[in-house]
């Protein structure tokens, strides 16, 4: 393999219901840095059924060409269709770098295309850089829980393939009178080597959407809540400020919530603009799922709990006392 | 059915403390477990053991220490426990760890189902449970929160946003699991001293000698590491604690009005 045959920054776009996923379009920013820095175009690469409007978007994002494979088996994210389709391509274009959103799909897809490739996957990245001498990705990603950052590099092999955690870059504004190529490749993947398939979906009781990793503002609860029925003042500060609700694993572990709202190591990694955590202690878990939220603000009686060590803003106080004044003095501001 | 388990030995990284001084990790006396999710993995595979009968095995890639994770799996179910161990080994990344893993997994059987956790919690990478299921040319199912097997079909639920997909497919597969599929069981006092006594075969890379060894170890790997660090600490925030609940609430809406993260539309 010679590393000069591979060229150009690939996006993996994730859509949802033909809708692009918003890490698609984060990558896209950051991947435009990548792209430039080695003179390279930046591609984004869209799977699935009637995607007209995907390739709209992730033009008006910055993609320099968008390669469209389309296909009823696309329809669903499924792996054995999705990896074949990354496989054939990357045979036929030679991408040097590839990037995926680090949701379930594409951690998912991430290791299964690497390796049939045969190449180095790095997961769950929260830096990226070009190395000035070698152009090679420098992709840095956090390890043990949060403590420890280490910066990995795929030299000798291509092409180069990371996830990203969703949230750590931000997408750019779009740009509706861009224009880019729009590649159309014909891939199918017969019905039989689909060994996978999806025959039903259960909604989680009386849950709308926990979109934790698309969320802009999460609002948290944890042991300090006390009872289940508690987690209702969050709720309901989380429907004043349009946000979603996440919960610290005790609360998840005494049953008060769902494990779909769960955010840290065991469930979600976050990165929204504002992640309120209430009657959290932030044990490191915890704080390795969202302390690349941009900006933290902690809600606790015990002055030494953990989280105040990562929060912009700390309020030492009864989360009973402090939340219902939120939700009042927030519905007043939102109704002038 | 015959049923693979794999896990790891981990430091417990909720114990692992950052030096103040020399800010680097302090690693002496931060115990080793099973990884968390692996157990979950582990207790999956003892229930459908016990709802269709058939044997678990366990394995797990390590240095001679890490029998002590495979005797604790021993101790909660396990029926057999193999320790995959080779200096060769030493410095694999997730490509060359899962080429090693499924390499003996061959070489131990045929299995109808392979169960790994979702990741572990030192790398956090999740990468080895679908490498496995692609070196092994087996499907895989991610992020599972229930499964089900009936006959050589296996239905799972997979977490999702909204939710959980309802997947079916054909044994055998790949299965990680995430920690809401079950509660994992507690040793007794005689399942543990059984364990202890236990004899762990161990696997090296004299006894695979299929193997490449062109891909295993630091020099079979695509990955390196360049560099590590700990995190930059951040600042400290704004503590805001007034007399009462209400005054600091109130202080701290001026704060967000004053900083503009608060105004109309939010």
């Amino acid at each position: 393999m010679d590393s000069k045959d591979y060229k150009n920054v690939w996006v993996f776009i994730e859509t949802a219901h033909g809708e692009v996923r918003n890490v698609g379009l984060e990558l896209l920013n950051q991947g435009r840095v990548l792209a430039d820095a080695n003179y390279e175009k930046l591609i984004a690469i869209v799977i699935g059924k009637q995607l007209d409007a995907a390739a709209k978007t992730v033009t008006a994002y910055g993609a320099d060409e968008v390669i469209v494979v389309e296909g009823e088996e696309y329809t669903d994210y499924n792996t054995d269709g999705y990896t074949n389709v990354m496989v054939r391509l990357v045979e036929k274009y030679k991408p040097s770098v590839i990037l995926i959103g680090a949701t379930n799909n594409g951690r998912d897809l991430g290791p299964r295309v690497s390796c049939r490739l045969a190449t180095g996957l790095t997961a769950d990245c929260t830096g990226l850089e070009i190395n000035e001498e070698t152009g090679d990705v420098a992709w840095t990603r956090p390890a043990f829980g949060g403590n420890l950052m280490a910066t990995i590099l795929c030299s000798a092999s291509r092409p180069q393939i990371g996830t990203v955690r969703t949230g750590v870059f931000k997408k750019t504004q779009p740009d509706f009178s861009r224009t880019a190529a729009i590649i159309r490749e014909e891939i199918r993947t017969p019905s039989e080597e689909i060994r996978t398939k999806i025959i039903g979906f259960i909604k989680a009781a009386g849950e709308t959407a926990v979109n934790l990793e698309e969320a802009e503002i999460i609002v948290s609860g944890g042991r300090g809540l006390g009872k289940p029925e508690n987690f209702a003042c969050i709720k309901e500060l989380a429907e004043v400020l349009e946000a979603t609700v996440g919960a610290s694993r005790a609360a998840v572990d005494a049953g008060w919530i769902s494990p779909l709202h769960q955010v840290g190591q065991t469930g979600k990694t976050v990165g929204p603009k504002i992640y309120i955590a209430c009657g959290i202690s932030g044990a490191i878990q915890h704080l390795a799922g969202m302390s690349s939220s941009d900006i933290i603000v902690a809600i606790n009686k015990d002055s030494d709990a953990p989280i105040f060590g990562v929060a912009d803003y700390g309020i030492v106080g009864d989360l009973f006392e402090v939340v219902p004044v939120l939700i009042e003095e927030i519905r007043k501001i939102k109704a002038n | 059915m015959d049923i693979l388990v794999c896990v790891k030995q981990v430091p417990d990284t909720a114990e692992i403390k950052i030096d103040p001084v020399t800010n680097t990790l302090i690693r002496a006396g931060v115990p080793s477990i099973v990884n968390p999710f692996d157990k979950n993995a582990l207790e999956a595979a003892v229930q459908l053991k016990e709802a269709h009968g058939g044997s678990v095995t366990v394995i797990s890639m390590g240095p001679d220490q890490a029998k002590a994770a495979l005797k604790e799996c021993l101790s909660v179910g396990a029926d057999k426990a193999v320790l995959i161990s080779d200096r060769l080994f030493g410095g694999s990344d997730t490509l060359a760890t899962s080429y090693i893993l499924a390499t003996a997994i061959k070489k131990l059987g045929k299995f109808d189902l392979v169960l790994c956790g979702k990741q572990a919690i030192d790398g956090d990478t999740g990468q080895v449970g679908p490498e496995i299921a692609e070196h092994l040319g087996i499907a895989q199912l991610t992020f599972i929160a229930k499964i089900e097997v009936s006959g050589e079909k296996i239905t799972v639920q997979r977490e999702h946003d909204e939710g959980y997909e309802v997947i079916e497919a054909k044994l055998p597969v790949v299965c990680t699991v995430i920690k809401s599929i079950n509660e994992p069981r507690y040793a007794n006092i005689k399942s543990k001293m059984a364990a202890n006594k236990a004899v762990i075969e161990v696997i090296t890379a004299a006894d695979l000698p299929e193997i490449d060894l062109t891909k295993i170890g630091l020099k079979g790997s695509p990955t390196k590491v360049k560099k590590t660090f700990t995190p930059p600490r951040k600042e400290s925030g704004i503590r805001i604690q007034e007399g009462t609940g209400r005054e600091s609430a109130l202080k701290f809406i001026e704060k967000l009005v004053v900083a503009k993260l608060l105004n109309r539309g939010c």
